[in-house]
């Protein structure tokens, strides 16, 4: 499987391997399934790094991101630009991230991002209604979204300042039972 | 909000935070962990101080960062590079880094580096080998994608119980069967237990004789009786006492007695190890209601999610479960709310009900024992094949007939008792696993009763008249219960959820949508495997063939279950948690184990074995081949043996025990109350901040009149450190001249 393959070098799939939390099996399914996202945009060749994004419109188009209400978000968080235009290299590290294998603590700092829709390193009470629209599609009645996100920041804030920090998050993320499990995408 | 010196609304209304906050230490070394650059571009964005100490401060940040970056790199040193935060780029720059800086290290370092790297390579390989090769992977997969993870936790916990049923089968055919089999090939001498002719030996065959009718088979089949009551199937059949290798002799009773102990550990072990996990999770929360709303929207959606239905339902199933939450808040407020004579009330009707409750789970025990009883003596006298049939699956049909009705009951009368919702769901599954566990608890009691109920005294310690091999006959109680489960099961599923989901397809009338299509009741089918397993650890002692069939009879049910679930089911709308499941499966397997080791016990230890059939032929109970064997061993190892189970011993490792928990109790009631006051305490220095962060910018506010002069101040070296004077100075046009304002400003507030 690693001989006959002319996608990588063998030093480009090793730094995957040590990078990453996938096989070299694995690493090369990831690029045949971004290739197929855009046959003519991506090069079968990846031996000279070409320089090669795809725009945010292809990527939560996905079967595994499609029904997921935070993709936009996800995919907004691990591109470089910010704008959700992934390299191949941010493709198979926003998977990673997703993955069963990756530890807590690596996806809390990404969940954290990923909740933080107005980018200020703090989660607020307006990002905290936003994810709440985003997850219920805005069937809860504004009166139960302000209770909910009230009651939710009143459970994790610690240093009280109404809004979670980072240290809050993780503290709160810590705590939750379910979040290794349901963090997770099977790609 | 009124204007908040620490967090306020700049110009194009965001809420942004005071500048002099991204110059703490603590957030300092949250950006180091960041992904430095992509955050870089986003704080360029958002706020214009932000850009002032990033860029203009140089000599302040930088002196500052360099001391932590070196601290950071030595600790991130160890972690591997795929934990780090940071983009893909980054992190191959970051190995390249650690392989140049590995050239320079000793060649020990080196190679125990890449001896790691080699071993976490191999860990991960094996463990992907692993899970290819694990049963029903592809499956499983199928089924996380469409329902989520609870519906998962089930079908994992039935993968689970199929592994562990053939392990233990394996151990009672290595241990048992195997050795019969061989020993006319290996050469090997076989001693039956020698019948002494006295009354306890006789054992009248079975088997049918002349000509057998052919649905006498079937129910032969059925039953465990006939043609199948001397195989392999039932402990009648092993009639085997020693058997002579050439060097060897191998004692089949003592095999027969440990393999049974081993294989009671074994699960025992195995549960334990499996719920470990879960169970330190369920410690580490408080109480259930502890932080559920951001478990909820922050774990609630789950990833794996592919499907649009499932992901519709899912999404409406977290609608529930917050207006669920929103509405236990409300009946929290009511209950605190009560008055005296209310809280008479609702505890009188709740003793009522349970009284009730009581009164229903008697009448069922005994309902199971009066039809144990009367099958029993029933299949005495042979009428014609469809009643002889009935009456041989008498207890069989009650206990099913009442496991159908009691949850049904039991759901009807929660209602009245007015607890909280998440409490209702729990005292009803306890009730029916209590209910259910029970009932074989309750048909083995009878089955008892019958086998040491003797005329007038029994010479034999048993009832050998009728029962002459009375262990065969509980094996096949057992044999008939499994199968009645498993036929259960299957027509359930054909004759009941095939047509309901037809009918509410097809029909479109009231009952159909009142009656709405099947929910999978994740609760209600782990207790009916839970049941099976409990019956074939109990049967696996009489008939050791047991294992196998249920080892078959859960690989059906996977694909049944699969079926059923894919073409009729729709998720719940009452969502269950996957982390609290794990553990509920287990906790509910672990008392199922429980139940199973006390009649094996009871019959093992206290009952006489039979005379007639069995390995324990010559011995009183099946438990004294032990103290037989061991009279037999050295001295040495006699009295060791004797000093570990004398009473001395088993005090003084009870007492160590008790102690062992206590202090295990004890220290994590220490940490809990640590953990609380660390908690308080970083509120209490959250609050300090916030204050002192407003004081600075009072002062602030106060010293305008002093800029120009406190400006040229910091060139000529102040009081403070220079470093954080710069920085300051760089950051607002008004200077912050900290060595001075103190004084003048506290008087000013």
């Amino acid at each position: 499987m690693g001989n006959k393959q002319t996608i990588f070098t063998d030093e480009q799939l090793d730094a995957y391997q040590d990078c990453t939390f996938f096989t070299r099996k694995e690493i090369l399914r990831l690029h045949g399934r971004y290739h197929e996202l855009a046959p003519h945009l991506v090069p079968m060749d990846y031996t000279n790094e070409p320089d090669c994004k795809l725009p945010l419109a292809l990527i939560v188009n996905m079967p595994e991101l499609k029904e997921n209400p935070f993709r936009n978000r996800i995919v907004e968080s691990f591109s470089e630009d910010g704008m959700g235009n992934l390299s191949f290299n941010e493709f198979v590290d926003m998977f990673s991230v997703l993955s069963e294998m990756a530890p807590r603590e690596l996806k809390a700092i990404y969940a954290f991002k990923i909740y933080d829709f107005n980018v200020d390193n703090y989660l607020c009470k307006e990002d905290l209604e936003k994810t709440l629209n985003k997850l219920t599609k805005e069937e809860l009645t504004p009166e139960e979204v302000q209770l909910v996100c009230e009651k939710a920041i009143e459970e994790a804030d610690l240093d009280g300042d109404n809004k979670l920090s980072f240290a809050d998050f993780e503290n709160m993320i810590t705590r939750a039972p379910d979040f290794l499990s349901t963090f997770h995408i099977r790609i | 909000m009124e204007t908040d010196p620490v967090f306020f609304t700049d110009r194009s209304g965001r809420i942004t935070s005071n500048p002099l906050l991204d110059q703490l230490p603590s957030y300092q070394s949250l950006l180091y962990r960041r992904k430095s650059s992509a955050s870089s571009n986003k704080r360029r964005n958002s706020s214009r101080g932000r850009l002032g100490s990033s860029s203009s401060g140089k000599w302040g940040m930088s002196t500052f960062t360099r001391p932590l970056e070196k601290q950071k790199s030595q600790v991130t040193e160890q972690q591997p590079i795929r934990e780090l935060a940071k983009p893909m780029a980054e992190k191959r720059r970051d190995k390249t880094q650690r392989l140049e800086e590995a050239q320079e290290l000793s060649n020990w370092r080196q190679w125990r580096r890449s001896s790691r790297r080699y071993l976490r390579r191999l860990k991960d390989d094996t463990q992907e080998w692993l899970s290819s090769m694990k049963l029903w992977r592809g499956d499983i997969h199928l089924i996380e994608g469409m329902f989520g993870t609870g519906i998962l936790s089930y079908f994992s916990f039935l993968r689970f119980l199929v592994v562990l049923n053939l392990i233990i089968f394996l151990i009672k055919f290595i241990f048992v069967m195997f050795p019969i089999i061989v020993a006319p090939y290996a050469s090997g001498n076989i001693t039956y237990n020698l019948n002494d002719a006295g009354v306890c030996s006789v054992y009248p065959s079975s088997a049918r004789r002349g000509l057998v009718i052919f649905h006498e088979h079937i129910t032969d089949l059925l039953s465990g009786g006939g043609f199948l009551e001397q195989t392999y199937l039932f402990y009648g059949f092993y009639k085997v006492d020693k058997i002579h290798f050439t060097n060897v002799t191998y004692n089949l009773a003592l095999a027969y007695l440990l393999s049974t102990i081993a294989y009671l550990s074994l699960s025992l072990i195995w549960i334990v190890k499996r719920s470990a996990r879960g169970f330190k999770r369920n410690l580490v929360q408080d109480e259930d209601r502890f932080q559920s709303f951001c478990n909820k929207i922050f774990a609630g959606w789950d990833f794996c999610i592919t499907n649009e239905n499932a992901a519709r339902l899912k999404r409406s199933s977290l609608l529930y479960e917050l207006r669920t939450d929103l509405e236990e808040e409300r009946i929290k407020q009511k209950i605190a709310d009560r008055t005296r004579k209310d809280k008479c009330r609702i505890y009188l009707i709740r003793l009522i009900l349970n009284l009730f409750v009581i009164g229903v789970l008697a009448g069922c025990f005994y309902s199971i024992y009066i039809a144990t009883v009367f099958s029993q003596e029933a299949q005495m006298t042979k009428v014609n094949f469809i009643v002889d049939l009935i009456y041989e699956y008498l207890p069989s049909i009650v206990i099913t007939v009442a496991n159908f009705i009691t949850p049904l009951l039991f759901s009807v009368i929660i209602n009245y008792e007015d607890y909280s919702p998440a409490f209702e769901i729990r005292f009803t599954l306890m009730r029916c696993v209590f209910m259910r566990l029970t009932s074989i608890a309750v048909l083995l009691f009878s089955l008892w009763s019958q086998i040491t109920n003797c005329e007038k005294e029994c010479v034999c310690g048993y009832n050998h008249l009728l029962y002459s091999c009375w262990e065969t006959r509980v094996g096949q109680e057992m044999y008939k219960l499994t199968i009645f489960d498993f036929i259960t099961i299957v027509a359930v599923t054909i004759f009941v959820e095939f047509p309901r989901k037809l009918l509410v397809k097809h029909c479109d009338c009231g009952l159909a949508k009142w009656w709405g299509q099947q929910e999978f009741a994740i609760p209600q089918n782990v207790l009916e495997i839970v049941y099976g397993q409990t019956i074939c650890w109990i049967g696996t002692f009489f008939c050791p063939m047991l294992p196998a069939i249920c080892t078959i009879k859960y690989f059906f049910i996977f694909y049944i279950k699969k079926v059923s679930l894919i073409k009729n089911c729709r998720p719940a709308t009452r969502p269950f948690r996957a982390s609290s499941s794990n553990f509920f499966f287990l906790g509910v397997l672990l008392i199922g184990l429980a139940l199973a080791c006390l009649p094996v016990t009871v019959s093992v230890a206290q009952i006489n074995c039979s005379h007639a059939c069995g390995p324990f032929v010559n011995f009183n109970t099946s438990w004294e081949v032990l103290p037989t064997t061991v009279s037999q061993l050295p001295s040495g190892a006699q009295n060791l043996l004797f000093a570990l189970s004398s009473e001395a011993f088993a005090v003084s490792f009870f007492v160590v025990t008790c102690l062992a928990m206590f202090y295990v109790i004890a220290l994590a009631g220490a940490h809990k109350r640590v953990i609380n006051q660390l908690r308080e305490q970083l509120a209490m220095e959250g609050r300090d901040k916030r204050f002192l962060i407003q004081k600075l910018c009072q002062a602030q506010r106060l010293s305008p009149v002093r800029s120009p002069v406190s400006k040229s101040q910091p060139r000529r070296g102040s009081r403070s450190s220079p470093s954080y004077h710069t920085s300051f100075s760089s950051n607002f046009n008004e200077g912050v001249f900290l060595a001075h304002s103190p004084p003048d400003s506290s008087t000013h507030v």
